[in-house]
């Protein structure tokens, strides 16, 4: 099963490697990872995703947990949790196309964020589910290249 | 008053106690060297290979109970060292490597004597560190030695750029530590200790399965009044043992691949398997499936990760042995549930059971009149030093004989590379373990093949004056290897006869040790006792059995009850 697994760090040279180098060396897989700062400038939260039977994941969280560099982890599949992913689109749009691609992304809430004589890059975010459906409709039309981010995710806010 | 970098290495290394370091110099270290000349409190160990530096700390804090230290230059130096770190992390064992680095602004730019060790040494550390600053250096120090020696202890690497060992700064005050990111869980839950309880009054056919977790934290007294007060019978892991009286009744000895026929079969059909800072590694379950099948099990260890990693733990504690233990033991002297009588009466058929098995197949081995055999010289050894020597050994099969028939009876007592197996370990082991204890007999239990792989470090002997003695089982082989060749390959003996060696007594001698040699039984005795009357390093060279092998022992991938006997 896929988990998305966040996690606290220090913010330190080579800390990023102690990570990623803890999953090629005891084999576990990474899907996605997306890191960056927090609120606290020496704390950064990296995101990822990896997936495992129950007692690998339960390996993954307690190893990461054991790397001295990191503050806290978070299994997000036990909690209630919002997750984004982003993706860069270049999409052919030529005179009898733009019409066509402007209506497809303003459906799916996207922004045409650059414009060229003959595409468009456009901007989508949302759950790797919507991605898929977007980049499947467009590609019929022609997309000429794609960038996505990781998975990041956040639990929900208390509700009253 | 401001200090350099290098003077404040060694004023940090003092404030934790420090006396003895182990090292090798080089370009990148000559600052510290040359501070360390005129430093009285902390003698320094020259030894002739940074691997032997690093094992020799290894087992220097094992016997002391200590973090050993060891100091190695860049690049070849550094690189030297993996070996030992490796074989130290494996076994969880407290060390600080101290490597000498290029200047700062030369790093990343392939330097002379550059080699990027914090990146190499990151999956065999605990944790590790590149000072790139020298006000940081002594925070950095004080934070290692904590790492290293709580928790789950291990090695921590700090790399030490040379211009970091020039400049001068202020010697920060000390302060307590106090790390966000770690902090090591040593109490027990009290609803976990009350359900191992219950579960222990519960059982009829229990074994305790003690690791070498019970020697890191000192939990041996703990641990036997438990196994004493509920008649529980003992096994151990290679690393474990010394953690309870190999000669006690209740002891079964070393468990897994070459463990005893009665600690394998006792797991295989216990009712509770309480497992005691230990890790259910791949030597010790055989087939997974087939361990300890029947058995409800507790695991009480300090590192989360350890717990349900191989085998599905019932009862986990997570603790410091010795907080756990002493918590259980505290549990049955108020218990009014528990009946000491009672308990005896109800274990009695487990015990009748276990003595069977052990009369059935004990440890053994066919004694002969005119080879020496191996098992024979180990009980010598034991015999002619009343059980009381410190043993470190090489890895093969003269290792897993002396776990067999060295029964140690104490804790610190035996040093060994369990986890990775190092050739070549036995002999700095017992240089680091004599500098322990210099008034203790140490031996190096060594094979023909792994006392070649670290023999230089007879001059280091010979240096410090160490009274080391090395008895080397000499089958002419890779015994261990040739085992598995013998036994699984059609008897292909492909490069394990060790076709030219050299004459031990001689090399001993060439180094201004003494040399001698046994070839036949009535010979072993008198060499032996020989040897401990010699106040200075002695190769004995015993002349064994070529083709004897290690018995029980369980095929890899077999349960651990389809063992192969002698
Ligand atoms: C040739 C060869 C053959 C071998 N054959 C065998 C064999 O037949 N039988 C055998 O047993 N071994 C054998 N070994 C050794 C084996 O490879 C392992 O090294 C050994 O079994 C591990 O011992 P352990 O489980 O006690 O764990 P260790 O490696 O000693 O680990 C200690 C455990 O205790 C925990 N711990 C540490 N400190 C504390 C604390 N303060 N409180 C609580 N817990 C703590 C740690 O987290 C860890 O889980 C062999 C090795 C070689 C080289
Ligand atoms: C550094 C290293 N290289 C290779 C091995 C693999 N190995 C394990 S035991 C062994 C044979 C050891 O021979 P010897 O020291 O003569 O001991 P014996 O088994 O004959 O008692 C070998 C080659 C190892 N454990 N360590
Ligand atoms: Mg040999």
């Amino acid at each position: 099963m896929k988990h998305t697994i966040s996690v606290l760090l220090q913010n330190k040279p080579g800390v990023l490697s102690r990570v990623t180098g803890l999953f090629s060396g005891r084999g576990f897989n990474i899907e996605s990872l997306s890191v960056a700062q927090t609120l606290e400038q020496d704390v950064s939260c990296l995101t990822l995703v990896t997936s495992g039977e129950d007692t690998i994941i339960e390996q993954i969280t307690k190893q990461l947990h054991k790397l001295i560099d990191v503050i806290k982890v978070t299994d997000m599949c036990e909690h209630d949790n919002v997750e984004r992913e982003m993706a860069l689109i270049r999409v052919k749009a030529e005179a009898h196309t733009r019409a066509e691609v402007l209506r497809i992304i303003d459906i799916f809430r996207g922004k045409v964020i650059d414009v060229g004589p003959k595409s468009y890059v456009v901007e989508v975010t949302g759950k790797a589910s919507k991605l898929q459906a977007v980049i499947d409709i467009l590609r019929p039309i022609g997309i000429q290249e794609i960038v996505r981010s990781g998975t990041i995710a956040m639990t929900r806010s208390h509700k009253l | 008053m401001k200090l350099t970098g290098a003077q404040a290495f060694l004023k940090c290394l003092e404030e934790h106690g420090v006396e003895v370091i182990f090292g090798y110099p080089g370009g990148a270290l000559i600052d510290v060297y040359d501070e360390l000349m005129k430093n009285d409190k902390i003698h320094h160990v020259l030894t002739r290979h940074e691997q032997a530096a690093v094992h020799a700390a290894d087992a220097y804090g094992r016997i002391k109970g200590e973090v050993g230290v060891a100091l190695v230059t860049s690049g070849p130096g550094a690189t030297n060292a993996v070996t030992g770190i490796a074989s130290a992390y494996l076994d969880s064992i407290p060390l600080i490597v101290f490597t000498g680095q290029v200047p700062t602004k030369l790093i990343g730019n392939d330097a002379f004597q550059e080699v990027d060790i914090v990146g190499i040494t990151r999956p065999i550390t605990k944790h590790n560190y590149l000072v790139k600053d020298a006000d940081e250096l002594v925070p950095i120090i004080r934070e290692a030695f904590h790492l290293a020696k709580t928790g789950r202890p291990g090695p921590i690497l700090i790399d030490m750029p040379k211009d970091v060992l020039t400049t001068r700064i202020t010697y920060p005050e000390l302060k307590p530590i106090s790390m966000r990111t770690y902090k090591p869980t040593y109490e027990p839950h009290p609803g976990q200790v009350e359900k191992a309880c219950q579960a222990m009054l519960k059982a009829k056919r229990p074994v305790i399965y003690a690791g070498g977790g019970v020697i890191l934290s000192d939990s041996n007294e703990g641990l036997t009044e438990l196994a004493r007060r509920l008649n529980i019978p003992v096994t151990m892991t290679l690393m474990g043992l010394g953690g309870f009286p190999g000669t006690d009744p209740l002891s079964m000895g070393m468990l897994g691949m070459h463990g005893t026929y009665f600690a394998n079969m006792a797991v295989a059909n216990c009712d509770l398997l309480i497992a005691v800072g230990a890790r259910f590694d791949d030597r010790v379950t055989g087939r997974i499936d087939a361990f300890a099948p029947h058995a409800e099990i507790i695991h009480i260890d300090i590192d989360p990760s350890s717990i349900s990693k191989n085998v599905r733990v019932d009862i986990p504690i997570v603790a410091d042995c010795k907080n756990a233990l002493g918590a259980i033991n505290a549990w049955f002297a108020r218990s009014t549930e528990f009946n000491a009588k009672e308990c005896m009466e109800k274990n009695r058929p487990w015990h009748e059971q276990i003595r069977e098995w052990q009369n059935m197949h004990p440890l053994g081995y066919v004694e002969e009149t005119d080879i020496i055999k191996p098992q024979f010289v180990i009980q010598k050894l034991h015999e002619l030093t009343g059980g009381d020597a410190i043993i470190t050994t090489e890895v093969g099969q003269h290792q897993m004989w002396t776990a067999q028939f060295y029964h140690f009876n104490k804790p610190r007592q035996f040093a060994t590379s369990g986890g990775l197996g190092v050739m070549g370990y036995g002999f700095p082991a017992a240089i680091g373990a004599q500098m322990a204890a210099p008034d203790k007999i140490v031996i190096d239990i060594a094979g023909d093949g792994s006392i070649q792989m670290n023999i230089q470090e007879l001059a280091t002997c010979r240096q410090e004056k160490l009274p080391v003695k090395v008895a080397i089982l000499n089958n002419g082989y890779l015994g261990m290897v040739r085992q598995w060749q013998e036994l699984f390959y059609n008897k292909q003996y492909s490069s394990t006869v060790m076709e030219v060696a050299p004459d031990f007594v001689k090399v001993a001698e060439a180094y201004g040790a003494v040399g001698l040699r046994a070839t036949k039984p009535s010979e072993v005795e008198p060499v032996i006792r020989e040897a401990l009357k010699i106040n200075n390093t002695v190769f004995m060279d015993f002349v064994i059995a070529r083709e004897e092998g290690v018995y029980p022992m369980v095929p890899a991938g077999k349960a651990t009850t389809e063992m192969l006997l002698v």
